[in-house]
């Protein structure tokens, strides 16, 4: 897995590549909850990631609720097919926001 | 295809780690491919037994170890069935139970992906009396 991160208008957009693992949730977990912990709005872009389990979703549910206690906002961008399956089967797509694109994404913070 | 004619399609030994699972997923892509299932069915399957893998090596073997978890698919008629053998102390199967999704929390995911993708699963006692021996069983689609 890599990441990048990176600041657009005002939010941190923090991208996700390749497997986000058993093996590399960890580093996944640690990225997003210094970035929520920053203050900043964040988006995660999904776009790149070719799998995603259980490990990986709990990362993204703990920066989440990190998120609300903060008052800031996370939102997940441009999930992919096989991430958004996953996100469907722990019925967490309901509960994320999620926008199509990234540019989507900044305009919803505006 | 009768049982009799059970095929295996899939057979692996690995150490209980992390960094191996990536390998196996590949290697049952492939596989339940192989037999017939679509693409969103071996994602979900790649899932469900990612899932799995990770339940011995988190709590059959307590973390990461260089014990072995045995792995086999067999094709059976319009079916796939699923065996994970492990070497660890045997687990009470009730403590294995997916949580409530209403309550949004880290953790405890996998189960409940498990028995969402899977049609059949049951702990069984492994042939050697030792360990523990998850089976699945999926219909192929």
């Amino acid at each position: 897995m890599e990441h990048t991160v990176r600041e657009e208008q005002g939010n941190l957009v923090v991208r996700f590549e390749g497997d986000v693992d058993l093996e590399h949730s960890p580093k996944a977990r640690e990225v997003l909850l210094e970035c929520v912990r920053g203050g900043q709005d964040v988006l995660v872009d999904l776009s790149a990631v070719s799998y995603i389990d259980s490990s990986g979703v709990a990362s993204l549910v703990e920066a989440f609720q990190a998120s609300k206690q903060k008052g800031t906002r996370f939102a997940l961008v441009a999930v992919n097919a096989a991430a958004l399956r996953v996100l469907e089967l722990a019925r967490l797509d309901k509960v994320f926001t999620i926008h199509e694109s990234l540019a989507e994404g900044i305009r919803g913070g505006a | 295809m009768p049982e009799s004619r059970a095929k295996r399609v899939l057979e692996l030994r690995f150490p209980a780690r992390a960094a191996e699972l990536k390998e196996v997923r590949e290697a049952v892509r492939e596989a339940v491919e192989g037999c017939g299932c679509s693409p969103k069915s071996s994602g979900d399957i790649v899932l469900a037994t990612d899932e799995a893998c990770q339940n011995i090596i988190r709590h059959a073997y307590g973390g990461e170890s260089d014990q072995l978890i045995e792995f086999e698919i067999e094709h059976r008629g319009d079916t796939l069935v699923f065996s994970l053998v492990d070497h660890a102390p045997a687990i009470d199967p009730s403590q294995v139970q997916p949580r409530d999704l209403d309550d949004i929390r880290p953790g405890g995911l996998g189960t409940h992906f498990i028995r969402r993708v899977m049609d059949e699963v049951e702990f069984l006692q492994p042939p050697s009396g030792r360990g523990n021996l998850l089976r699945m069983v999926r219909r192929i689609d």
